[in-house]
């Protein structure tokens, strides 16, 4: 499991001048009176790996498949590299997609179907096989070329699928849930292979997926999506520490969401009373929102201190509460505390001592949390 | 230029760019015609002609009146004089129909037929197609080919096997008689009888292949759900199985009634000569009576009849099929 | 539940049993020595001998012969391309009747359609002098104008369990529709098309009263003549006919059942072996 080093990357999406790759605009798709894809407008830069996270029915696929060429925008334009793609049909964009299924061809052997995009644009013999020579090499499956789809197994053929989309060097690669089909062991080693091989190439991504893991290794960056619009674009880190809204923070990992009240709102920080807390939140960040205005206050369970004894200095911050559940995971224990508010709250520890040796907390201990003032986001929606 | 050969490709490659390919292609796109509406219009056009006009020729004739010539039926439109054309629609043969007995009854007759056949079709197609869909997968296709296999051996050969088997000195008699058990043979050929064994026996394999088709689809853990809730096997065959098939059962029935209906051989070879079946009826009234109109009335009346259950069944087999986008 | 019941059981073997005993019936009987075709005379094989010398019934299996071969093929087109539309080309106009135009066939009672294609055709005749009189042409015509409703459920059938997205991939990768269709759909439904072939074949080899209506002089067809035989009763060379065709068909089917029992047995050991040496 890696993500690409800090070194290597940089970040285009920041710098005002630099040119989008794939430019969405205003893309909507309506089936009837459905709206799958509502009004999503978004730059993709050059090497980037876009990740498109949302559950099933957020849009997400379908929008995908407009970037493909499969699905007619309703409204909306797409450019790629400059040139409007909007009404091109897919056999002529610079796309090439790897489908959910694979979709080998199962008539065909595995050099067959890989060579089958270089074909159709009638490229020379001996380049046809020079190149799918090098991308099977790149997927090792070299050894395979002349098997056919039904003598090879799952995560071989979603490597086949994989050559088959990155011979013909599109400008842009689609991804439709990569790794869904594959179990855990296998899902990780091959992220580790996707990120290699994007970097080798040098090809731009867009990854549908539903699976916030899958995201958040794979991905430069994230856009999370819900009933068809775009409720969020930013790094991993950026969806993650800080989202935008009740929705982002609770599709994104576990998160403890409460209600409260703005009392001091300050440029620098604010204080958030909360009755579902009994207490109140200091959070060491500014928010725009209007005084006395009802907000939320999204805390992430890692980010909780357990311990026995009362955390010294002022009143914010921190809770009393009860044990009410112990889930433990092997490299770390998920710990449902229940609050005098009636509340629970989640936190997660790692598991420093071994079972059995020293002072677990366990059920029904009586307990205090408290956090650091940077830890908790204010959310306004 | 270089001196080798042009190979096909490019020369085909080279038309493709220019010239009257590409301004017709893209003159037919410009008009919102793609290729597959030129793909689509080859049938098209083929059934109009052959399936859908015929009927309207059909329906013109049966308004017209029978003549000694060829073809025998008078002309529906005709100059009167110079300038006055007339058209003459007669309703004759349909008000023939209605006044003589012999057509109601005979559709009476073929409908009560069709419909008990039918049934009967249903009552032992079920099973079967219960059986196939429940056997295991090696045994299952097996089965399957035995059921399709009499369906490509020819029908009217088939249906020619019983005239052998039911008639007076035929097997079923001979076996009787041999047995004791009867001292003079059975009637059975040329009866009512003899036609539901011929309808049964001929249209069985349609009943059970739409049947069979439906009931694989259904989950056997909806059935294993009902026992595990308390049901009875047979209430829960009524209240979950049937149900759920029901489009199978609805598209095998349609797939029997309606030829059925309308069926020649069998009344011609097994059923008595007064076997009123409406379409033994049409037959005669145009080979032996050389009265096309009346046939084409008879036709008519037919289609009005059926026009609903065709519905149904092509709503039902849309069901079976599949969907579409 | 998987375990079948007793009742059903028995209705299964006793509803085969109701459909194969005339035809096993009509094969015992086509060697009985007797003319009187059900009782038994003793074994001969002589009705073969008289089949193979008659000419009409040879004449009429020739012309039969070619009219269905003629059939398939044009029927398996028409009804390859309309259950492709059907199945692919989602909604446009004129849609609910090419529906209803293409399956109505399979349900019409054979004396309407009939009737109705002979009036066509005489109209034809009066109005454009084409067809000339009438004979393989109109039979044929006729022929895969209900056979190709068969087709079209068949291939359109197939079409709907095909996973659309290896289509979509196909186009995905630079090749237009219609090269999608002659490279990637075509090969894969090829069975299915077969299929239709063979079906459409024999619905033509054995149609009587379409043929009946359409047909004219010097075109008997083999369901005809025998047709004309059977009427005046129970004739020993039709059981020797039958047994012949019976004969065919059931050759036909074992080997197509052995052939596939062959495949799935070769793809199930290929599917084992890439699981077993799975990286």
């Amino acid at each position: 499991m890696a993500n690409a080093r800090p070194e290597n990357k940089s970040e285009p999406w920041k710098d005002p001048g630099a040119q989008p790759y794939v430019r969405l605009e205003k893309l909507t798709k309506r089936f009837g009176d459905f709206v799958a894809v509502d009004d999503v407008t978004l730059n993709i830069y050059r090497n980037e790996i876009f990740c498109l996270l949302g559950g099933s029915g957020s849009g997400k696929t379908t929008l995908l498949r407009m970037m493909a060429g499969f699905e007619r925008p309703t409204e909306g334009r797409i450019w790629i590299d400059g040139v409007d793609v909007t009404a091109t049909p897919p056999y002529e964009r610079p796309v090439n997609m790897m489908f959910q299924s694979y979709a080998l061809f199962p008539h065909m052997s595995v050099q067959k179907n890989v060579a089958f995009g270089l074909r159709q644009d009638r490229v020379a013999d001996p380049e046809v096989e020079q190149r799918v020579a090098e991308i099977l090499k790149l997927v090792r499956m070299e050894p395979y070329a002349k098997r056919m789809p039904h003598q090879l197994s799952g995560g071989q053929r979603q490597r086949v699928a994989l050559a088959r989309a990155l011979v013909k060097r599109p400008k842009l690669l689609l991804l439709d849930e990569p790794l869904a089909a594959l179990d855990k062991k296998l899902r990780e080693h091959t992220q580790f292979e996707l990120l290699n091989i994007q970097e080798t190439l040098g090809v731009t991504f867009v990854v549908v997926t539903h699976d916030q893991e899958e995201a958040m290794t794979l991905a430069s960056r994230i856009g999370v999506m819900n009933y068809g619009a775009i409720v969020q674009i930013g790094t991993p880190s950026d969806i993650y520490e800080y989202p935008s809204s009740k929705f982002v923070a609770d599709f994104i990992g576990s998160v403890n969401l409460f209600e409260g009240r703005l009392v001091e709102d300050e440029p620098d920080y604010v204080r958030v009373a909360s009755e579902e807390l009994g207490g109140t939140f200091h959070v060491g960040h500014g928010v725009s929102a209007a005084p006395d205005a009802t907000v939320w206050v999204a805390l992430r369970p890692e980010k909780i201190l357990l311990g026995r004894e009362r955390p010294e200095g002022d009143g914010d911050n921190r809770v009393e509460g009860v044990v009410a559940e112990v889930a433990y995971r092997g490299d770390q224990s998920i710990y449902l505390v229940k609050l005098a508010s009636g509340r629970q709250m989640r936190v997660t520890q790692p598991n420093t001592l071994r079972t059995g040796t020293g002072d677990r907390i366990r059920w029904d201990d009586r307990v205090w949390l408290s956090w650091d003032s940077s830890s908790p986001v204010v959310v306004t929606q | 230029m270089s001196a080798a050969p042009l190979r096909l490709r490019e020369v085909i490659a080279w038309i493709r760019a220019h010239g009257p390919w590409r301004w017709a292609s893209q003159g037919l796109r410009a008009r919102g015609y793609s290729g597959r509406t030129l793909v689509t219009a080859i049938p098209y056009l083929w059934l109009l002609v052959f399936f859908l006009v015929p009927f309207l020729i059909v329906l013109k004739i049966s308004v017209s009146e029978i003549r000694l010539a060829m073809p025998p039926y008078e002309p529906l439109v005709t100059w009167i004089s110079d300038h006055v054309v007339g058209l003459r629609i007669n309703f004759a043969n349909y008000a023939f129909l209605v006044k003589d007995s012999l057509y109601w009854k005979s559709f009476l007759n073929s409908i009560t037929t069709a419909g008990i056949s039918t049934l009967i079709c249903l009552l032992i197609g079920y099973p079967m197609a219960y059986g196939i869909a429940r056997s295991s997968p090696a045994w299952r296709n097996i089965l399957l080919l035995l059921v399709m296999l009499p369906f490509w051996t020819s029908f009217l050969l088939r249906v020619y096997a019983w005239i052998g088997i039911l008639k007076n000195n035929g097997v079923i008699n001979n076996l009787l008689m041999a047995l004791s058990l009867i001292d003079e043979p059975v009637q059975m050929l040329q009866t009512n009888f003899a036609m539901y064994v011929g309808i049964v026996y001929s249209y069985l394999p349609f009943m059970v292949l739409p049947l069979y088709t439906a009931i694989e689809k259904l989950d056997p853990a909806l059935l294993e759900a009902a026992a595990d809730l308390g049901c009875r096997p047979v209430k829960a065959f009524f209240r979950i199985t049937v149900p759920l098939t029901r489009s199978g059962i609805v598209a095998g029935c349609m797939l029997v009634f309606i030829p059925a209906v309308g069926e020649f051989v069998i009344p011609a070879l097994l059923g008595g000569p007064d076997a009123l079946m409406i379409g033994r009826v049409l037959w005669e009234e145009f080979f032996n009576n050389r009265d096309w109109p009346v046939a084409s009335a008879v036709a008519i009346a037919m289609l009005f009849v059926l026009v609903i259950p065709i519905m149904v069944y092509q709503r039902y087999q849309g069901q079976q099929v599949g969907g579409h986008r | 539940m998987s375990r079948r019941s007793a009742f059903v059981t028995a209705m299964m073997v006793a509803g085969f049993l109701f459909l194969y005993l005339p035809i096993l019936l009509m094969i015992a009987f086509s060697f009985n020595e007797s003319r009187l075709v059900t009782v038994w005379g003793g074994f001969s094989t002589k009705w073969y001998g008289e089949l193979f010398r008659n000419e009409q019934v040879l004449d009429a299996a020739l012309l039969s012969f070619k009219v269905a071969a003629m059939n398939a093929t044009g029927a398996t087109v028409l009804g390859t391309i309309t259950g492709l539309a059907l199945a692919r080309f989602g909604h446009f106009r004129g849609r609910p009747l090419l529906t209803g135009l293409a399956t109505a066939p399979l349900v019409m009672p054979e004396v309407i359609t009939g009737l109705s294609l002979l009036l066509l055709f005489v109209a034809m005749e009066q109005l454009f002098g084409w067809p000339e009189g009438r004979g393989v042409t109109t039979i044929t015509i006729a022929h895969m104008t209900f056979s190709m409703a068969y087709v079209t459920v068949i291939v359109q059938s197939r079409l709907a369990t095909l996973d659309e997205s290896l289509e979509e991939a196909a186009m995905d990768l630079g090749a237009r529709p219609a090269k999608v269709f002659f490279l990637i759909t075509l090969p894969i439904i090829v069975p299915a098309i077969l299929a239709g072939w063979l079906l459409a074949f024999t619905l033509s080899w054995d149609d009587l009263v379409i043929t009946s209506f359409v047909t004219g002089p010097g075109s008997s067809t083999l369901p005809i003549v025998i047709f004309s035989k059977v009427r005046l009763g129970v004739s020993p060379d039709i059981n020797a006919l039958a047994t012949i065709l019976v004969l065919i068909v059931a050759t036909g089917a074992v080997l197509y059942g052995w052939w596939t029992l062959r495949q799935q047995k070769r793809r199930d050991a290929d599917v084992q072996r890439a699981i077993a040496a799975n990286e």
